[in-house]
């Protein structure tokens, strides 16, 4: 099952930890906050992704499912929402 | 506060603007048929009723999804009145005027899902409107006891707490602030029974297609945007108030129904603080079909139609609305709670013409990395009006800049952006 990063924006503390270990797929915004690349993990990159995982002291990263709703890395959109976003 | 109706087409909006009893609205509405759940579900999609909070989502498939998972345990019935968008009126002036269709919307849903609690909720704030539905709720528990109970429910008024998941938690005991979903509100909202949350015009309409059927629902509008919407239009206009239209209405026709404009119209605000910017050349010929103002990158969101004349200044109105934006961000995320306010103090710079280098790029960019990292829409909103005001405002935003701010943004906000207090 394929798999892509998720990130619960209360619980993250902007501690960084993710980024540093995951930097093929995480970048840190103008205030420290992830910005996920939450296309599905090929592979080869599911190791990687699961030691930021585990590393993030708020436990604020996830794996989910490729078919869970939602859009560009937020936590799930309502429903029907994705037609307000350009 | 004027209530005008227009194009022939007004469902909701009485003829004459006063408070409708419950006798009278019986004489002008009729007694509610009786439905099955499942009958009535299937008449709404018929009818194509999409919602009037803002995100435009189909009524059948939300209500069909609480009704499927209610059937072992229950459910909850939440009406949004909260109304917290500054220049939004819709809502109150409809409670004030025609609160038992209100009320009828919410029964039926309530019959539909078999509900245990069905709770209408308003913004702390509104005195006069709480006042308003404690006498019509009283009237409607006198006139029809065997009906369900409908509890009036006040939440801070703080632009955050009319978010559904932020009225989830309210009526929960716990603080009015969005929280990420899943689960949605329709799998585990109040109590954690399965929720349906609408705002009070999509029950209103609700309860014209229980009595009247899709059939006539969709007889005006278009095919592909049935019915009316009411709108809430502002700003250079000469009749602002809240006007009911079909939504094969252009935004110019929309403006006539308001007394035409009010000095001469540049840009347009569509949707609200939510909303987007456009030129007054392009909005004009514009439809309300979500299709028609989709294609020029707009949406109707809450129904907010703000106009501005050349003797207002879009980049003030816009520094204004970005500043209220963040301070009304809930402040549990960090890229809405520290990016927000980091993009108003760089657009108030501009707008006072503080030139830094890159700074309307650095607002461009910021606008796009803030968006979607939520737990809410907060900052999607904001920063969506925000990057429509950048390309819509360019040449003003370069003269400010340049020769600091104009003398047109020195006059009285043409839009409000009161603090909030949660009072
Ligand atoms: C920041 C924010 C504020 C909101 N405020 C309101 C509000 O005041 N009233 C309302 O009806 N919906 C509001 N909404 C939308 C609700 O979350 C929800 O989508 C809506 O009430 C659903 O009803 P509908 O399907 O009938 O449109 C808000 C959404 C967001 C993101
Ligand atoms: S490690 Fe966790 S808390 Fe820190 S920035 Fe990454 S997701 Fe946020
Ligand atoms: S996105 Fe903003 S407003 Fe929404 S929950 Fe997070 S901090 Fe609060």
């Amino acid at each position: 099952m394929k798999r892509r990063l998720r990130v619960d924006p209360i619980a993250c503390k902007a501690h960084g930890v993710c980024a540093e270990l995951f930097p093929e797929r995480i970048r840190l915004d103008d205030w420290g906050y992830p910005v996920l690349d939450d296309r599905p993990l090929p592979d080869e990159l599911v190791e990687h992704a699961r030691r930021a995982v585990d590393a993030c002291p708020r436990t604020a990263l996830h794996l989910v499912p490729i078919d869970e709703r939602g859009a560009r890395g937020r936590p799930e959109l309502p429903a029907g929402d994705e037609q307000l976003l350009p | 506060m004027s209530a005008a109706v227009a194009g022939g087409a007004a469902r909701l909006l009485p003829a004459v603007p006063s408070a409708e009893g419950y006798t009278a609205h019986l004489a002008t509405a009729g007694p509610l048929p009786a439905f099955s759940g499942d009958e009535l579900i299937a008449e709404l999609g018929r009818a194509g009723l999409t919602g009037h909070g803002g995100a435009a989502f189909p009524a059948a498939l939300k209500w069909q999804a609480v009704a499927e998972r209610s059937r072992a345990r229950g459910a909850v019935v939440v009406g949004d009145a909260m109304e917290t968008e500054p220049a939004s009126l819709k809502d109150r002036t409809l409670l004030a005027l025609r609160p038992h269709l209100v009320f009828d919307g919410m029964l039926l849903a309530a019959s539909a899902m078999r509900a245990r609690r069905v709770v209408l909720c308003v913004a702390s704030s509104s005195d006069a409107l709480a006042r308003t539905l404690v006498a019509a709720l009283a009237e409607r528990r006198r006139a029809a006891p065997h009906e369900p109970r409908i509890e009036l429910v006040t939440s801070p008024s703080r632009y955050i707490a009319g978010e559904e998941t932020a009225l989830i938690s309210r009526l929960n005991g716990r603080r009015a602030l969005p929280r990420a979903v899943p689960p949605r509100p329709f799998a585990t909202g109040v109590d954690g029974l399965p929720t349906l949350v609408n705002n009070v015009e999509t029950f209103a309409h609700a309860a014209l297609i229980a009595r009247r059927g899709a059939r006539w629902f969709r007889s005006v509008g278009s095919a592909a945007a049935p019915g009316t919407t009411l709108l809430s239009v502002c700003g250079g206009v000469a009749a602002p108030g809240v006007k009911e239209m079909a939504y094969d209405s252009t935004i110019g026709q929309v403006v006539a129904a308001a007394g035409g404009p009010a000095g001469d119209p540049v840009a347009v605000l569509v949707g609200g603080y939510f909303g987007r910017w456009a030129p007054a050349a392009t909005a004009w010929s514009l439809t309300l079909e979500p299709g028609s103002l989709r294609r020029a990158g707009l949406a109707l969101g809450a129904g907010v139609i703000a106009v501005l004349p050349r003797d207002a200044c879009g980049v003030a109105e816009t520094d204004r609305i970005l500043a209220f934006m963040a301070r009304e961000s809930s402040g549990q995320c960090g890229p809405c709670s520290r990016g927000l306010p980091a993009l108003a103090a760089l657009f108030h710079d501009t707008a006072l013409g503080r030139a830094r280098p890159g700074v309307l790029e650095t607002c461009a960019r910021w606008s796009l990395e803030i968006r979607g990292r939520g737990a809410c829409r907060h900052p999607d909103g904001a920063t969506l009006m925000a990057a429509s005001a950048l390309e819509v405002f360019h040449d003003e935003l370069r003269r400010h800049l340049r020769h600091g701010p104009c003398r047109e943004s020195a006059r009285p906000p043409l839009l409000p952006t009161p603090v909030l207090t949660g009072r």
